[in-house]
Formats: C-alpha cells, sequence, structure tokens
C-alpha cells in the first residue's frame, strides 16, 4: 500500500477512489459483485429506474461495431418500488457510494423518482437526461440548454441528495450545456452519454438493431470523450464526471488531467468484468511512479 | 468457484463440416459445466469488444471442454485458425443449462443448436431419441450422438433422413417421450413450442439472442416472456442469465 490519495470528494460525498461505473452497464452491481469487490469501488452507478416498470426496446437491441458497441436497450426497468426493495437493499452490504441514475418520460416521472428515493441509502442521484434510445423523456431534455435548465432547476427542488446532470454528446456546444446545468443547481454533471449512431446488417439488408438507432459507446469514442470533458472542466466550476470507452487507468488518467474529478468505466464491463479494478490499481500504480502525493494534483492539470 | 473470466488452452482443433468447427480446450470451468450452458468467447482482436457466447458441447471433470461452433463472421473465423497450444480467453459458465430428467426423452438440435445435445445425450439417464436438423448431407456430430440414443435425421434438401424440419421428422418416425429438450433457430423452436403444446409434453428450449455482458446486467439479450418475469417486473426475461433455457410454456417466440 502507498500513502498515495485517491479520494476525491463531489458535491460534499467523500469516494475513496475516482473510479465508478457508467450507468447502465453493471446493473445494481449484483450480477458483477461475482468478479469485483463492490467495495472497493468509489461509487456504483446504477441502471436507470423510472417511476414504473418499463419494458425496454425490441431486440436486437445491442450490436458490436470497430472498437465498440451499439446499444438500445431502451432503459428496460424494474421500477422504483422493485429498486428501492432489492437493489438499493442489496448495496447496502457494501462499503462504497450509491449513485442512482434516474430516468422518466416526463418531468412529473422524475420528480416521482426523486422524491421516493429521498429518504433512502442514496449518496448521489444521477439525472438521465442523454439517453438516446426512448421515444420521450430522456434526450429530450438534455439537447436545448433551457430544457435542461428547466429540468435541473425542478429537479434541484425536490431532491435531497446532490443532483449530477448526464449530459449528452449529441449536441453543438456541451460547454453552453454543462454552463445550463450550473446556473439551474446542478451539483455536478457527468459525460459523455452514448452517440447516436446506426449499422446496418448488409446479409438481411435492414438495421442491425431493432430500434434503427442505438448509443455508441466503447473505446471508439474516447477522444470525442475526453475532448467533452475538457470543454465541459473549461466551463463551469461544478465536479465533472468523466466517461466514454475506459478501458484501463491510461484511459481514466487522461478523463482526469482533462478535468474530471471521477471517471466511470463503462461497455468495458463487458469486455473485462475485472475493469474498474484493474482502472483502481493502475491510478494508484501511476501516482507511486511519478510521485503524485493526492489525485486532486492531476485533476485537470493538463 | 462461479463465473470468471479465465485464459484456457486449445488442446485441439477440427473442422466437422463446412464451416462448423470443434475446439477442445483445457480449463477449470470445465468441471463445474453443466449441459444447455456456454461460455463467452473473447477475440484477440481488441477492436472487438464483444465475447462470442458458444454452447458448450461437451466438458468433462478432467478440465476439458469441447465448443463446437459455426463460423459466423471474423470473430469465430479467428476461433476457428486456433491450434493445439494456442491460449484463449473465455467467461463462464454462463446461463442456467438444461434440467435433468431421466425420463424417455426427446433431444432435438437444428443446426448449430446440435452441440449442446452431447452433452446433454451423455447425462440423460432414460431411453433417449435424438433430432437432428440439418441444411444438407454435410452432417457433423451424428456419430457421436448415435453412441448415446436413436438418431433421426431430417434436412432441408431431402439428401438425407425426413426431407423437411425436425418436427416433419419427429412426426415420420413417430417419435414419442415424456420430455423434449431442444435447441436450435427460432422458427425451429416455435414448431417444438407447439408441437409440445398440442401433445402435453414438457419441453425445454434454449433460446440465442445478442449479447453483450452475458450475466445479467445489460438487458442486450431478453426474449418476451408468458407472464411479468420477477427480475424485470415486465415480461422479459434475460437468455443469459435466465436461461439460455426455459420451459417453452415461459416464453413466447
Amino acid at each position: 500500500m502507498s500513502n498515495a490519495v485517491m479520494t476525491v470528494n463531489i458535491a460534499g460525498v467523500e469516494l475513496k477512489n475516482p473510479v465508478m461505473v457508467g450507468s447502465g452497464t453493471f446493473g445494481s452491481g449484483m450480477e458483477y459483485s461475482e468478479f469485483v469487490d463492490l467495495n472497493k469501488l468509489g461509487a456504483v452507478v446504477t441502471k436507470g429506474v423510472a417511476n414504473v416498470p418499463w419494458p425496454g426496446n425490441p431486440t436486437p437491441r445491442v450490436v458490436e461495431t470497430c472498437g465498440g458497441m451499439l446499444n438500445a436497450i431502451g432503459l428496460q426497468n424494474p421500477g422504483i418500488d422493485t429498486f428501492i426493495e432489492r437493489d438499493l437493499e442489496f448495496l447496502k452490504a457494501y462499503d462504497t457510494k450509491v449513485i442512482v441514475n434516474v430516468c422518466g418520460r416526463t418531468v412529473e416521472d422524475y420528480v416521482e423518482v426523486v422524491e421516493r428515493l429521498s429518504d433512502e441509502a442514496v449518496d448521489m442521484l444521477e439525472i438521465n437526461v442523454s439517453c438516446p434510445n426512448v421515444k420521450e423523456g430522456a434526450i429530450a431534455f438534455g439537447q436545448k440548454a433551457d430544457a435542461l435548465f428547466n429540468i435541473t432547476e425542478e429537479i434541484k427542488k425536490h431532491a435531497k441528495q446532490p443532483v449530477i446532470m448526464k449530459l449528452s454528446p449529441n449536441v453543438t456546444d456541451i460547454a453552453e450545456m454543462a454552463r445550463a446545468a450550473e446556473a439551474a443547481g446542478a451539483d455536478a454533471v457527468s459525460l459523455i452519454n452514448t452517440l447516436t449512431a446506426m449499422k446496418i446488417d448488409i446479409h438481411k439488408r435492414t438495421f442491425a438493431l431493432a430500434n434503427k438507432t442505438g448509443g455508441l459507446s466503447g473505446p471508439a469514442i474516447k477522444p470525442v470523450a475526453v475532448r467533452m470533458v475538457y470543454q465541459a472542466a473549461q466551463a463551469v466550476k461544478i465536479p465533472v464526471i468523466g466517461m466514454g470507452g475506459i478501458a484501463n487507468a491510461e484511459d481514466a488518467l487522461e478523463f482526469i488531467m482533462a478535468g474530471a474529478t471521477a471517471v466511470a468505466v463503462g461497455a468495458m464491463n463487458f469486455h473485462n468484468p475485472y475493469t474498474t479494478g484493474e482502472v483502481i490499481d493502475g491510478i494508484q500504480d501511476y501516482m507511486i511512479k511519478y510521485g503524485v502525493k493526492d489525485i486532486k494534483e492531476l485533476t485537470g492539470c493538463v | 468457484m462461479g463465473k470468471r473470466k479465465e485464459t484456457a488452452r486449445v488442446l485441439s482443433q477440427e473442422m466437422l463440416a463446412d464451416e462448423i468447427y470443434s475446439m477442445w480446450i483445457e480449463t477449470d470451468i470445465a468441471g463445474e459445466a453443466f449441459p444447455g450452458q456456454f461460455i463467452s468467447v473473447y477475440t484477440k482482436d481488441k477492436t472487438k469488444l464483444l465475447p462470442r457466447p458458444i454452447s458448450i458441447c461437451e466438458a468433462d471433470k478432467g478440465g476439458r471442454l469441447r465448443i463446437v461452433y459455426r463460423i459466423a463472421g471474423a470473430g469465430t473465423k479467428e476461433f476457428s485458425q486456433y491450434k493445439a497450444g494456442d491460449e484463449i480467453d473465455i467467461l463462464g459458465p454462463l446461463g442456467n443449462g438444461f434440467p435433468i430428467k431421466n425420463e424417455n426423452a426427446v433431444l432435438i438440435g437444428g443446426g448449430i443448436g446440435i452441440p449442446p445435445m452431447l452433452e446433454l445425450a451423455k447425462r440423460l439417464k432414460g431411453d433417449k431419441t435424438i433430432v437432428l436438423g440439418y441444411r444438407d448431407a454435410d452432417t457433423f456430430l451424428v456419430d457421436e450422438l448415435k453412441e448415446y440414443g436413436n438418431i433421426v435425421i431430417a434436412t432441408d434438401d431431402g439428401s438425407l433422413g425426413t426431407k423437411g424440419n425436425v418436427i416433419d421428422a419427429i412426426k415420420e418416425n413417430k417419435v414419442t417421450g415424456r420430455v423434449i429438450y431442444a435447441c436450435g433457430p427460432t422458427p425451429m423452436l416455435r414448431g417444438v413450442k407447439k408441437f409440445a403444446e398440442e401433445n402435453g409434453v414438457e419441453a425445454y428450449i434454449s433460446l440465442e439472442e445478442r449479447m453483450a455482458c452475458g450475466v445479467g446486467a445489460c438487458l442486450g439479450c431478453v426474449c418476451k416472456s408468458t407472464d411479468t418475469d420477477d427480475h424485470s417486473k415486465v415480461k422479459n426475461k434475460r437468455i443469459c442469465a435466465d436461461g439460455p433455457v426455459f420451459n417453452a410454456t415461459e416464453v413466447e417466440l
């Protein structure tokens, strides 16, 4: 063990290290607890949960692309009741921070979930205004600065926990979006969600995904994500949580140096279920090698 | 020990039919695997993110596991070029597997759904009829399956056995049993489900879908369930974690 300080603070919540998971890539941790010691993670970010169960999109929902994958799950989730009884109950056994990703079709849906979580063992809320795979809600709130401002402001009125707004990369100016979230009172922003994309199955002469479009994730999007995290971090004073194709500690450090206070491992959990632990160990190794005493020395250092 | 990702060693590789390959690998996962379960196999090409789910054809306590797979794209093409001594990363054992019922059983495999029937046939104690559907006379695994039950064959082009599908072959040969186990393309499974319902026979079917995580987290590979599922709270079941084997009455195809 070293004396390298890896703790980070986001809106008053102290994480033991800056590594969390990308919403939707890790369930609520249950399935990956066979591979990863959840106690080791800075935080578990749960799959998006709505006020009622959502069935999601038809299959095929996933397809591989060069250096990445497309998904169009469509935010299938069991609804807040089951989520609280089962998923949050499961996470209570672990010494890690719990960040619940919240989705909805209307502002009222989001507010209902946020209020239901107010007295639960939840450290932070991540508001999904950036899923490209559902027809109503989600990204509809995340592609225009005024819509993002309004929903952020409304959620902040009802939320007891700090609010992270998860931003979409499918916008013209990410800095403007980050500023809108900050101006409306967001405690942090996380980015990037997936990039809207498409793959054609040439053998079947149709779309590879039943939803036609899906969200691109994986190492293919990492340079785009690093650029956007840098721009967002330059634009706001609130913490930025960076993600997009992180496969190893080197990738995570790029995001941190670009300005991310914390990072999330997403699609690469599917490739290697041990990725999160390897990223944490690798960051520590880097800090020891270069004599970095506190991870905060690296945050936004470029 | 449960699910894990590990590096296995290739013991042998053999082509069984056009684009159908058999690979034996050495892995501790073999000793824990059940028929009907699968492993996810990683390519060495780092631009390919997702492992390929492949059914377990044979698994012995001595740490030897066999997959028989079809070349479906660049990933499986790469696997087919591995030779004895090569390393191969796998994730497993995944999924639930077939429930073992030692009564008069009908095992139905269509195309690349045939391989999991071999380990199942080895473990089932009762009388077995094994119904195999192929495109044409370029068959595979028939000799090995023959040791464990009566073989009935259907081919699309009629070049061997009954001309038609596995249900046509079952009807033509008046195959009966108290339990059906089936794996194959969805249209075949639809036929098996209907046949089982009409004849009041219990049927277990193994489904396939594009997967990402393989462990039940991402909800990529769901199928429609007859009733609201306990885990999802909607009419969706996860093929990788709740299946791939389902009682035919549980799912809609």
